[in-house]
């Protein structure tokens, strides 16, 4: 019982650290495809931020400037989306293509240039990167059975990235349904001609929408390349900008479901990463590959229609030229 | 997917050929400009690509190796594009085509080999098609959105074929996952073996019949888009739903068959790696030709033609660019993936950005009263 107790927590303790990229890029996701631009480029912009992040950090030796440059990058990407996609109604899909495309490249390319080091960036050490905050009496509670393990494993000894992340939940469903951007911004994504006849502008509540997105997917890559890890590596994303992106579809572009969707898709690999090789009486080993495959095996069990029915934004997709 | 621009009355070669020329150059330009920003010359590059993608017999040799896998990806693109579809799922199409042409390698040991190869490209578009049907029967019938359902398929095929090579195919005693080698008659022949069949010495490189297959898959796309009642069904969906519901043609039926097709051409590459080249089943052997696929039919326009024409730069640049790394070592393949981007970047996405000033140059300077009258 004990034991279990302490996977449970060990398990949650995983699945928070996982999940924050995911919740930060989902969120990104949101911002964009509500405001009815499609964004593909979750991930070139996740990877996009961790290289400027390590590069910086690793220059200057300061984990803020890090997060200065990889949100500024990652804002960077999104206007060139902005520019392809609101300003010249390019095709939204082969922007985020490009951008995922040429970020890959990009990263490992002017690393290895400046740094010489096959593609990363050195590794970055103490002021050049975010440390896990510790909370007051955490070691103290420590031992306490129960309350003791939830706070000082769940609760705190977290980087800020992961508070950041859980509270960027609420903030957005509040932006969202409440404040009279989030209004237009919803508008914008179901209805432009309507949001266009009351003399806003959708051109620019879209570029505002992704101006969001870029600043969000920036504080996901910081933290995977000078928060989690200890520097830029090549393809360090790892498709996480994809399984945000399911995340996003799975919760129905909502922020509170997309946060439990991001949360589910980081428990299976944190069960995963425990379970590897055990023999589960009844059921045998289960494949990584096969928990790998999960979250992308039921977001298309989910667009299907078989579970639930994920209707996107009316107008995701569709550039919106005024009618002349 | 992709809009088609309003009618215009300037010559075919100035919409045709100038504008995606233009893209192209601007493309080329800004990968310059990153070359000079690491301290390199980009003329120097230029020139080492070139040569080291044409110097040499050999060396063309391994263009043409990559061009035939840009052709069956950028025709697979291609393809569905015509239909209004974007398939990003060549790259997990290719994928499991190569995983049907290397599970026939293994099972028909010691058939002839005409027969062996026969059933191995059979089986490289039947697994590719059939990858590829899922998303396309979920788009027709229950409208779930291709371009998401093809990322999903990807990581899908990837994970699925991880786990066939490190549990189920993997050679025994090995711990490279990858399986046994196929009995030599299952083997494409090598094209400098074939050439000097016929007094034509060639130096020894990867290309292998898989170029001619693709030629001929090129060929016959052209004949099926542009000649065929199917192609033509296909082309007015892609075009107009609408319409073609009026007109009789039913767009679920055409989607469906759109992607069978495409991800059969993606299929195929499988038929160039597998038995053309690795002989074996290995892990990630599509190492992004899928998605290059999306930047060569942009480039080609979706056209045959262009495509060929397209892959052969993309064939250039893949073997140049292995071959730059060799004298310039801060220049790696990487490099070629940023032209790529920003040739997708160019040539897709921002294609409207120059598109009307080119055009309207066009005419200021050539033939702004021929265009006139024939406005009027």
């Amino acid at each position: 019982m004990e034991e279990f107790f302490t996977m449970i927590v060990l398990i949650a303790d995983a699945t928070l650290r996982v999940s924050t990229p995911l919740i930060l890029a989902a969120l990104a996701g949101l911002y964009a495809e509500r405001s009815g631009v499609v964004d593909i480029a979750l991930e070139g912009k996740l990877l996009g931020a961790a290289f400027a992040a390590a590069t910086v950090a690793a220059v200057t030796h300061s984990a803020w400037l890090g997060l200065a440059a990889g949100i500024t990058f990652a804002v960077a990407l999104a206007m060139i989306h902005a520019y392809a996609c609101v300003t010249h109604k390019g095709d939204q899909v082969v922007s985020g293509m490009a951008i995922n495309i040429l970020v890959a490249g990009l990263g490992p390319t002017l690393a290895l240039a400046w740094f010489r080091q096959g593609g990363q960036t050195p590794r970055v050490e103490g002021a050049a990167r975010f440390h896990p905050w510790s909370w007051p009496g955490a070691e103290a509670v420590a031992d306490i059975p129960v309350i003791g393990p939830i706070y000082f494993e769940i609760i705190s000894g977290h980087n800020m990235f992961v508070y950041i992340a859980v509270l960027c939940v609420p903030l957005t469903a509040w932006v969202i349904y409440k404040t009279r951007f989030g209004l237009r911004l919803r508008a914008v994504g179901e209805s432009p001609e309507a949001v266009d006849t009351a003399g806003i502008s959708v051109d620019w509540m879209r570029y505002q929408a992704l101006i969001v997105t870029g600043i969000l997917c920036g504080i996901g890559g910081t933290y995977l390349s000078i928060a989690q890890n200890a520097g830029f590596l090549r393809n360090m994303s790892a498709g996480q900008g994809f399984i945000a992106l399911a995340a996003l579809i799975f919760g129905k572009w909502r922020p509170w479901p997309t946060m439990f969707a991001c949360f589910l898709f980081a428990f299976t690999d944190a069960v995963q990463t425990r379970l590897q090789g055990v023999d589960i009486p009844g059921i045998g080993i289960i494949p990584v590959q096969f928990i790998q495959a999960l979250p992308f095996a039921l977001t298309v069990i989910l667009l299907a229609g078989f579970v639930g029915k994920a209707v996107a934004p009316r107008a995701s997709g569709i550039p919106y030229i005024k009618e002349r | 997917m992709i809009a088609l621009a309003p009618p215009t009355q300037v010559p075919r070669w100035v919409t045709h050929v100038l504008v995606p020329v233009t893209n192209l150059l601007v493309a080329f330009v800004i990968a310059g400009i990153i070359i000079a920003a690491i301290g390199e010359d980009p003329f120097k590059a230029m020139k080492l690509l070139v040569l080291g993608a044409f110097g040499a017999s050999d060396l063309i040799g391994f263009t043409l190796y990559y061009t035939t896998n840009f052709i069956f990806t950028g025709l697979a693109v291609a393809i569905a594009f015509h239909c209004g579809l974007f398939n990003i799922g060549g790259e997990g199409q290719a994928y499991v085509g190569g995983l049907g042409v290397g599970l026939v390698g293994l099972a028909f040991s010691g058939w002839p080999a005409p027969i062996v190869i026969l059933i191995a490209i059979a089986a490289s578009m039947a697994f590719g098609a059939a990858w590829a049907f899922i998303p396309g029967y979920l788009q027709a019938k229950r409208g779930s959105h291709v371009v998401i359902t093809t990322i999903m398929f990807n990581f899908i095929a990837a994970a699925m074929i991880t786990y066939l090579l490190v549990e189920v195919l993997i050679q025994p005693g090995q711990q490279a996952p990858q399986s046994r080698e196929f009995d030599a008659n299952a083997w494409l022949p090598f094209m400098h073996d074939v050439l000097r069949g016929i007094g034509i010495n060639m130096g020894q490189s990867s290309l292998n019949l898989s170029f001619v297959i693709a030629l001929i898959a090129a060929f016959l796309v052209w004949v099926f888009i542009w000649h065929t009642r199917w192609g033509y069904e296909i082309r007015t969906v892609g075009a107009n739903q609408a319409a073609a519901v009026y007109a009789g043609i039913s767009p679920s039926r055409n989607i469906i068959l759109a992607m069978l097709i495409s991800g059969g051409l993606a299929g195929m590459v499988g038929i160039n790696e597998i038995i053309g080249v690795h002989h074996r089943l290995i892990l990630d052997f599509p190492a992004g030709f899928g998605f290059v696929g999306i930047a060569v039919a942009l480039m080609g326009r979706n056209h045959p033609l262009g495509i060929f024409f397209a892959a052969l730069l993309f064939g250039m640049l893949y073997q140049g660019g292995s071959e730059l790394s060799f004298d310039i070592p801060t220049i790696t393949r990487d490099l070629v993936v940023v032209i790529q981007g920003l040739v997708i970047l160019f040539s897709g996405a921002m294609e409207h950005v120059f598109r009307p000033h080119i055009i309207a140059a066009y005419i200021r300077i050539v033939g702004g009263r021929a265009v006139g009258a024939a406005a009027e």
